[in-house]
């Protein structure tokens, strides 16, 4: 990992503890050539702390270190603290490092008129001198305060031994338990001024979680919250991100969810690279799978996601999925995704969240997916969830890591997961419509920073071909899912149906009349044209009769004239 | 009763003194230790003085961290006694000499 050191003329030399976070938090790690007190209860991990100190000197840094341990041999601590992966006797037989157990039993010891330490201050300069050591470690000093009765000495000898080990050029960790007063039962700190680091072991809710505060550090600037820290195989872990103030680069980058249909209700194109995704919703309502699509999307573009699980085994994860088409088990053998599960009631938030951020930096994954996030928070106190979260979704943007987070919602969601949902930039909420005796899932997008996004609620289907998502039936009596919508749309069909054939009877109706009128018009044209003929064969014979009539007079006439002849003549 | 056996004839003691160079407080517990063997131990003690300054590989041996200290060896078990020795009844019972003959009166 990279320790960043931030050099800088005004500042005081700093020496590197190699501590993973320390260094952040101190801007470069202890006063270089002075001393520095670590003060804590019994089991807060001052011990470890100060053993990790010299080890990583002597690894990373090529200083070597000095060990005096008052109150456990050479061989408990070896022990001890092999269990952080530190082997100490390879260091100590390469002249790297040297523990000398210094035993102060106050029933072997009778005081009478004045001493010194001076015993005390040759043994620790023989031992820095014999291997060149730059680091030295007191653990814990204290414990000369019950061997020795004489007081006024031993505080005079202790302000001396800090200002010759000044003198010496070496850089000091002087531990000592913590007084119920005052910082340290026996008032070290008047002593060692330069640096003092206050660890903590607190129990809430039967659940403990080791802290770590800067109480003071003369002439550098620190970190002064409270940060988180983890003791385990891999020695200490402080999770700082103070250092990350909002100043990260965004992408502009589009990433699919995995569903085409949630991208296209995404301004068509997915959540942003980088971004941190909510995804809300009561119990059963698909959180996992919306998750594990993106799982899956993100593994088949060839990148690495790592999915915290809360409440399921890796095995039960990759089977659940696979009941709806996805195949993790690909992912897995290929070693684009890990899965990390653990009980949330195992540990304190904080002490999960460094672990995550650890796991994330060995992993270093483009995704990360954390399910449900509702189960941390639950053992958190509601004040440190937020900055928490806070400090863990900074660390991923930082690093432009994609993040999903699922959360259970027993209530009718919003109001309670607020101190979450504002560091998020998308808030997809799935939840549960009833209707007609049947539970449905309905899916909305909540909020999407910097995209345009659909208002709509789309219904959420798990088939076991994957998530599909449709269009609700959005109506004048509501939304409806589930065969209410089928029944909705059925009857939405028949009646359309019904209109039709109305619509047909009354054009048929409208026909028939027109027909009607049709054979109307027809019969009274043929009844006219009837009528109309009888009249003009009566005209006709009405004009024939007169041509016969006036054909006849004329012949008459004619007859009638010759016979007039015919006398005249 | 062992240290009256302790005390009985043929009994030796190995005694150590560590110091730091020729400091005054080396010096008068040097002086005090050598008046009181001769007062109480006398024939039966032998004093090896350790100087840390030249040796200081010898101080973790016997868990040296007061100068001066001076360490019975023998009789067993180990006891340390630090300061000048210019207390000289505290250094006796320090050494298992005094406090059970105080007991028996």
């Amino acid at each position: 990992m990279q320790h960043t050191t931030i050099k800088s003329t005004e500042e005081l030399p700093k020496a590197p503890t190699g501590i993973r976070g320390l260094d952040e938090i101190t801007f470069g790690g202890l006063p270089k050539g002075r001393s520095t007190l670590i003060a804590g209860g019994a089991g807060s991990g001052k011990t470890l702390m100060s053993m990790e100190f010299l080890v990583r000197g002597a690894i990373e840094f090529g200083e070597s270190g000095v060990f005096m341990a008052f109150e456990e041999t050479s061989d408990e601590l070896a022990k001890n603290v092999a269990s952080l992966g530190f082997e100490i006797e390879e260091l100590i037989k390469e002249k790297k490092l040297i523990i000398d157990f210094v035993r102060v039993e106050r029933s072997e010891i009778e005081e009478t008129g004045e001493y010194d330490l001076e015993g005390l201050f040759i043994r620790i300069g023989y031992a820095i001198d014999s291997i060149g050591a730059k680091r030295v470690v007191l653990d814990t000093i204290e414990s000369l305060f019950a061997g020795l009765k004489n007081q006024a000495i031993l505080r005079a000898e202790l302000r001396r031994l800090f200002r010759w080990l000044k003198d010496k050029g070496v850089t000091a960790i002087i531990t000592a338990e913590r007084g119920s007063n005052e910082l340290t039962r026996y008032g070290l700190e008047e002593y060692v001024s330069d640096c003092v680091i206050l660890l903590d072991n607190r129990v809430t809710g039967q659940i403990s979680t080791r802290r770590l505060r800067i109480v003071k550090y003369r002439g550098s600037r620190h970190g002064t919250n409270e940060y988180p820290f983890l003791i385990d195989e891999h020695g200490i872990s402080i999770m700082p991100i103070t250092s990350l103030a909002l100043d990260y680069k965004v992408s502009n980058e589009r990433i699919s969810s995995g569903i085409p249909r949630l991208d296209m209700m995404l301004g068509g194109k997915g959540f942003y690279r980088g971004s941190s995704i909510l995804v809300t919703g009561s119990a059963g309502t698909g959180k996992s799978t919306i998750a594990a699509h993106f799982a899956d999307a993100t593994c088949r573009r060839g990148e690495r996601v790592l999915y915290f699980a809360f409440e399921e085994s890796p095995d039960q994860i990759v089977r659940n999925m696979s009941s709806v088409g996805l195949n993790l088990q690909q992912w897995l053998d290929k070693g684009r995704l890990k899965i990390h599960s653990a009980r949330a009631s195992l540990y304190g938030l904080e002490t999960h969240l460094v672990t995550m951020q650890r796991q994330i930096d060995d992993f270093k994954p483009n995704a990360v997916i954390v399910d449900p996030i509702s189960n941390l928070i639950n053992v958190g106190e509601s004040s440190d969830v937020r900055s928490m979260l806070t400090r863990l979704i900074d660390y991923l943007k930082s690093k432009q890591i994609t993040a999903v987070f699922t959360n259970l919602t027993h209530e009718r969601l919003e109001a309670t997961e607020t101190e979450v949902s504002s560091v998020m930039d998308t808030w997809l909420l799935v939840r549960d419509i009833e209707i007609a005796g049947e539970r449905n899932r309905g899916i909305y997008v909540l909020k999407s920073r910097g995209m345009p996004h659909s208002n709509q609620i789309r219904e959420f289907l798990l088939t076991n071909k994957g998530v599909d998502i449709i269009d609700v039936y959005a109506g004048p009596s509501g939304v409806l899912t589930g065969s209410a919508r089928a029944a909705q749309e059925e009857k939405e069909q028949a009646e359309k149906t019904l209109r039709r054939e109305e619509i047909e009877r009354f054009s048929r109706d409208l026909d028939r009349r027109r027909k009607i009128m049709e054979a109307q018009v027809a019969a009274i044209t043929a009844e006219y044209e009837a009528k109309a003929e009888e009249i003009k064969q009566l005209i006709l014979q009405s004009k024939e009769r007169e041509s016969i009539l006036s054909q006849n007079r004329a012949r008459m006439s004619k007859a009638r004239g010759s016979q007039e002849k015919t006398i005249k003549g | 009763m062992s240290t009256q056996n302790a005390q009985s004839e043929g009994d030796f003691w190995n005694l150590r003194l560590y110091v730091a160079g020729q400091t005054p407080k080396s010096q008068a517990a040097f002086s005090n230790l050598k008046k009181l063997c001769d007062e109480h131990l006398k024939g039966k003690c032998h004093i090896e003085v350790i100087d840390l300054i030249k040796n200081p590989r010898l101080a973790a041996g016997d868990q040296i961290l007061a100068i001066p200290t001076l360490v019975r060896k023998l009789p067993e078990p180990i006891r340390r006694i630090i300061g000048d020795l210019s207390n000289t009844e505290k250094v006796l019972v320090g050494l298992d000499i005094l406090p059970h003959q105080m007991e028996n009166i």
